[in-house]
């Protein structure tokens, strides 16, 4: 079975790839517990969005709407699970569902491996998840919340160059890499 | 027959999920119930992995803490080497002594002091995993004691309350939370008010007439009303006030330091703790002269 295989659409070829085994499921659980851990040692590291970025890379790399969509949905609602019962399930879970199946079609068109298209893609990702947040709260939880400021805009940032770094590292848990 | 494009697919697919978790998120809203069955598989699963994380970050840092304070008395050491052998010998012992574990000391004397209050010490293992709440999670639950709503301190002050429990862990409610808070007065003018999170850093009471007089720097304690905190256990003090109608706008700079928590105390009572200081500074304040809506109970949500 290859590693990789290319969708064909017109001219362009776009490689599909595959992980190592439990690559998704271990990237995934490890994404969750720092983004709890951290905090508490780096205040200021609370900023990182770890859970999103597993979700865009994976759903930029897998290239299938279904998976990323589902992948998204299960990171999102263990994220809800682990904020404390004040969140309720599906904030994240819906934000994520739609940045999963985003990220997957968006990496089924594009070639996203260059470093710049990677930190266009987060950054921009990254307001959507968060127009997506302000948008659950606002119309079904009635709570009042900004829809933008300065530190998000600073956490767009922060994401985008993270996500450029913490791509590469996954990429090394891409088969025959 | 025609079969369904994959895209198609996968929108449908999409919708349907969607719907569900719309769905879901009504039910939570109009059941007041947020999915415990779906939190406890969750947090189960990755408390090991963070008691874990959080073991091995501590070796990390002692291993950190140690090469620096080993390379601090080194060079201590020959600098007094000129001077006194056994001088500088005694110095590196203190230095070192000194070094371990501040607050974990810091702890056990609050514990010590109040020997008759029943209280749990716990070590913080995790954080919100997200911005949309400001919540910790500690690492006793249920077997030590541990149930809803009990007041988490720390020796600085109030720090929250236990909002959910687990067999081995809990999870603590900030006051920095939005949905965080506690009743609350005003130590000079005994006026009562809940002080609230806003999400973020800095505290807010509420419910404090616009003629009534708070001063900048004024402390603020527990006033005990919402059957979670023990009175007089230090709250915040006031940052800033500004005019409002019908009540002032009073942010708080809180007591305990709530971003920066490792160790906390959970009370398994409501009986005056007496922090130090608060009770000498309380017999000076002549009688209670509060004018605001009596305390309500913490604005939170159980």
């Amino acid at each position: 079975m290859n590693d990789t295989y290319e969708l064909h659409g017109g001219e362009t070829h776009i490689e599909v790839h595959k992980f190592l085994p439990g690559a998704v499921v271990g990237a995934t659980l490890l994404s969750l517990v720092l983004q709890r851990m951290l905090p508490v040692y780096f205040p200021k590291l609370e900023i990182f969005d770890l859970p999103l970025l597993v979700t865009i890379y994976f759903g930029l790399s897998r290239r299938n709407p279904s998976t990323g969509l589902v992948l998204g949905m299960i990171i999102g609602l263990m994220q809800d699970s682990l904020s404390g019962p004040t969140v309720p399930l599906g904030e994240y879970g819906i934000a994520k569902t739609i940045i999963g199946y985003l990220a997957s079609s968006i990496g089924s068109r594009l070639d996203t491996e260059h470093p710049v298209a990677r930190f266009a893609l987060v950054g921009g990702f990254f307001c959507v998840h968060q127009g997506i947040l302000v948008l659950v709260r606002r119309l079904l939880l009635a709570e009042a919340e900004p829809w933008f400021n300065l530190h998000l805009a600073i956490a767009a940032l922060v994401n985008a160059v993270l996500g450029v770094f913490l791509f590469v590292l996954f990429d090394r848990l891409r088969k025959g890499s | 027959m025609v079969g369904i494009p994959s895209r198609h697919k996968s929108l449908a697919l999409l919708g349907g999920v969607l719907l569900l978790q719309v769905l879901m998120l009504a039910v939570q809203v109009k059941r007041d119930s947020r999915g415990r069955l779906l939190r406890v598989w969750t947090v189960t699963a990755v408390t090991p992995f963070e008691k874990g994380g959080a073991w091995g970050f501590g070796r990390i840092r002692d291993v950190w803490d140690h090469y620096f304070a080993l390379r601090g008395a080194t060079q201590q050491n020959e600098a007094l080497r000129q001077e006194n052998d056994s001088l500088k010998l005694t110095i590196s012992q203190l230095q070192s002594k000194a070094a371990e574990a501040d607050r974990l000391a810091a702890l056990l004397d609050f514990k010590k002091t109040h020997e008759k209050v029943p209280m749990v010490m716990a070590r913080v293992i995790g954080a919100s995993a997200g911005t949309a709440s400001r919540t910790v999670e500690i690492d006793r639950g249920e077997r030590d004691g541990i149930r809803r709503n009990m007041g988490v301190i720390t020796p600085d002050g109030a720090v929250g309350k236990i909002i959910e429990v687990f067999r081995d862990n809990a999870q603590v409610l900030l006051l920095s939370d939005k949905e965080g808070g506690a009743g609350a007065m005003l130590v000079n003018s005994r006026i009562q008010s809940p002080v609230k999170g806003t999400g973020e850093p800095m505290l807010s009471m509420t419910y404090v007439a616009a003629d009534d007089t708070v001063v900048p720097g004024e402390k603020i304690v527990t006033s005990g009303m919402d059957k979670i905190f023990p009175r007089d256990v230090p709250v915040g003090t006031v940052a800033e006030v500004k005019q409002g109608n019908p009540f002032k706008q009073i942010r708080v700079t809180p007591a305990a330091k709530l971003d920066r928590l490792e160790e906390v105390i959970v009370l398994l009572t409501q009986q005056p703790v007496g922090f130090k200081g608060e009770a000498e500074a309380q017999n000076d304040i002549p009688a209670a002269q509060s004018s605001a809506p009596a305390a309500a109970p913490a604005a939170e949500k159980p």
